[in-house]
């Protein structure tokens, strides 16, 4: 018997372990969304297709199961771009299914018509146009292994009207998936391994720089591994956040622009850096011509392009980080060595950073500090392991820096593309990923009003997301910047003009309120946590903290400025 | 980073639509003109050949090599600056041929074993193959006689077999 397209791809998504989609329905896709209800699939109908695509992301990054977008084409397929390049850059499964207009007015300026697979060619790792009803099937087969393999990454997958109206026959596709042109290579070389064995039996001064490749590989348990072989200390981006338990005593915290002063001295005075599923980003390196030129530099990543990218490595290691740490454990633990002896006096020097450089801020009375206020809701929720969503900003360096997410996938945020509006609609799909668990997103004003629209898709399918907004009523990162090394010239990032977050939460029909006492913040926690259903916090904070530490953009490591240090020259003409 | 050079990719990739505005604006992205581009099917259709002349820094063009394997249309690439290939290329030249200079014009065509493929009542076309340098020598000696139209097709490069390396034909 016959299928018609949108009956082959719901099948075919089926037949892939998709149960979620999250979309928006249009022209394109009314056949799709007619024969949605015959099939087992649980729809979110998201109030925007970028925060279809973000909440996509978030639900890969809480199961590590692609993420699934149904949108229309034109206008539908063109709001999931940001989404797109967010996922390009953070290396997240996601697939895009857009509706196009049907093949024979393709190229005519057709209502709600854009040439997608274009438009989308350098945000996604692969797309597709389908032209043929029978090649559905093995294209959405196709499409999933290749955003959830190798390094993961977004597809999309444009689909005419009249191949979704079209009768083909269901050819099952469930057999191995060979793709001549896509053979990640999974296994490190052994002689590489060999090298970075001797690499690391002869350091006096290592440290392990992982990443969100560590997350996307499920390897925490083989860096745990490594770390209680080896004994070397881990600072992790922002992106890797909860691979290494954050009570560790060889946790260095974050690095980078916003990372730890130990963390990034660290990475200035090791003579070994050990980069697993890390990339070498510039809010990671700052000045790169200063960057790791005193240490030997070894570099695990499955995307050979991420090797010696801005970087020189002395042995880089191509493969799945997973892999490779299994077999480099296995090298390792035949090499004899009092490890922990050996680094001793390397353990002092942290130790020494540690001690004279914490993480701190100042407590003002009768004002919450932002710092405090996510620290709070840190020690009144960290019991329940909950998956933490943030927005960008200031309020996310602060969450990376005081909410401690010691397990993977747990931490699900906006790295390399800095996608303000992020944090709802990604703890939207982790809260679906993880029904019955908490999830916790930490908004900023600035950010959350660019996606908020989503507290309705919260209400709809009462997810209890428990959502704080830090409110400085500033663009506060633009601000700090303006302040820091733009003679205080505040252009534009004044967000006095707000909605009233409690009463805008009430409009959308979930509990919301207010806090802006400092006394009065552990409760307002507790209080989120212990109402049922979806709440908003609009948490009241001090309009005029900045986030340190902070590693001026394009300075070296050593030029990090801390809370509480002399205002750092103008760096003028420094990039963004 | 290191100097600028012209380097010479070989690439097969999939017989499908977009594959070339993949690899196109992949080169694009980095702020390279593409120098010349060959692209036709192979003895196998669902496979195309590409050879792609980009002029570009050692790095950047490691890392587009790189990228370009990372494409999921991109079956195999291969730099083969520095290997030892055969180098061809075409062009058709449409020159001025007066009934005084086309003798001339036919002796100098002969040394160089152009053809001559179409004959008009003011010009003459020829084609010519082979390595750039010769086909410049061909060009610069047409120009006086006024060159009316001047097509070149790119450069094809083959790496040499390994049994008779190096002995051009």
């Amino acid at each position: 018997m016959k299928l018609t397209g949108s009956e082959i791809l719901l099948k075919s998504l089926l037949r892939e372990g998709v149960h979620t989609v999250f979309g928006h329905p249009g022209g394109a896709v009314m056949h799709t969304y007619d024969a949605l209800p015959k099939y087992p699939l649980q729809h979110i109908l998201c109030r925007h297709e970028q925060a279809a695509a973000h909440a996509a992301e978030g639900f890969y990054k809480a199961s590590g199961f692609p993420g699934s977008v149904l949108v229309t084409s034109g206008p539908g397929a063109c709001n999931t771009i940001t989404g797109l390049t967010d996922a390009l850059l953070d290396s997240m499964a996601i697939v895009v299914l857009s509706g196009q207009v049907p093949t024979d007015v393709m190229g005519c300026d057709a209502f709600q018509e854009a040439d997608v697979v274009g438009a989308t060619r350098s945000c996604t790792k692969h797309n597709y146009l389908v032209r043929e009803t029978s090649e559905l099937s093995r294209t959405i087969r196709d499409a999933y292994h290749i955003a959830g393999s190798g390094r993961p990454g977004p597809v999309l997958v444009d689909l005419p009207k009249d191949v979704l109206m079209g009768k083909a026959h269901y050819v099952e596709h469930s057999g191995p998936i060979d793709i001549r042109g896509y053979k990640p290579s999974m296994d490190g070389h052994p002689v590489q391994i060999k090298k970075a064995v001797e690499l690391i039996a002869n350091a006096k001064r290592p440290v392990i720089y992982g990443g969100g490749g560590i997350i996307h590989s499920g390897a925490s348990e083989e860096l745990r591994q490594l770390v209680d072989l080896i004994k070397a200390p881990v600072t992790l981006t922002v992106m890797g956040l909860g691979a290494f338990p954050t009570d560790d005593p060889l946790w260095l915290g974050m690095l980078g622009m916003h990372g730890t002063y130990t963390a990034n001295w660290v990475m200035t005075e090791c003579d070994l850096m050990i980069a697993i599923g890390s990339r070498f980003d510039d809010r990671v390196t700052g000045k790169l011509s200063e960057f790791g030129k005193q240490c030997k530099i070894m570099h695990i990543d499955i995307d050979p392009t991420s090797i010696r990218k801005t970087v020189e490595v002395d042995v880089p290691i191509v493969g799945d980080v997973k892999h490779v740490l299994r077999a480099l454990n296995r090298e390792l633990a035949k090499v004899e060595r009092d490890w922990a002896k050996d680094f001793a006096p390397w353990y002092a020097d942290i130790a020494t950073w540690q001690r004279e450089h914490p993480l701190r801020y100042a407590e003002e009375p009768g004002v919450i500090k932002p710092q405090y206020a996510i620290d709070t809701i840190y020690r009144a929720t960290e019991q329940y392991h909950p998956a933490v969503a943030t927005g960008v900003g200031q309020h996310q360096m602060w969450a990376s820096q005081y909410y401690r997410a010691s397990k993977p996938r747990r931490w699900i945020t906006s790295g390399g593309l800095g996608t303000m509006g992020f944090g709802l609609p990604a703890a939207i799909g982790a809260q679906t990923a993880l029904p019955g668990e908490l999830v916790i997103c930490i908004e900023g004003d600035g950010s959350f009003q660019m996606n908020l629209q989503e507290l309705s898709t919260c209400v709809q399918y009462n997810l209890p997301i428990k959502t704080f907004i830090i409110n400085n009523q500033y663009l506060g990162m633009v601000r700090q910047w303006q302040e820091m090394f733009y003679q205080e010239n505040y252009s534009q990032v004044d967000l006095q003009v707000q909605p009233d977050f409690v009463k805008l939460a009430e409009a959308y029909g979930l509990k919301g309120f207010r806090v802006d006492r400092p006394e009065d913040m552990a409760q307002a926690v507790e209080r989120a946590v212990a109402t049922p259903g979806p709440v908003l916090v609009d948490v009241r904070v001090a309009r005029n903290e900045n986030c340190f530490p902070m590693v001026p953009s394009g300075a070296s490591l050593r030029d990090i400025i801390e809370f509480g240090d002399p205002p750092p020259p103008i760096y003028l003409g420094v990039d963004a | 980073m290191s100097d600028t050079r012209t380097h010479i990719l070989s690439l097969d990739v999939e017989n499908k639509a977009g594959v070339l505005a993949r690899i196109a604006g992949l080169i694009a992205a980095k702020g390279y003109n593409i120098e010349s581009l060959i692209v036709a099917e192979t003895l196998d259709p669902s496979i195309s050949h590409m050879t792609l002349v980009v002029r570009g820094d050692e790095w950047v063009i490691e890392q587009a090599v790189k990228q370009l394997n990372r494409l999921i249309d991109v079956i195999k690439v291969r730099d083969l600056t520095d290997m030892k290939t055969v180098d061809r290329e075409l062009v058709l030249v449409q020159v001025d041929a007066k009934a005084s200079t086309r003798a001339e014009l036919l002796e100098v065509a002969g040394i160089f074993r152009a053809r001559v493929v179409d004959v008009g009542s003011t010009a003459l076309t020829f084609e010519v193959t082979g390595d750039p340098g010769k086909l410049e020598a061909f060009v610069e000696l047409m120009r006086p006689y006024g060159i009316q139209r001047f097509y070149r097709s790119g450069k094809m490069a083959m790496q040499r077999s390994r049994q008779t390396g190096g002995a051009e034909s």
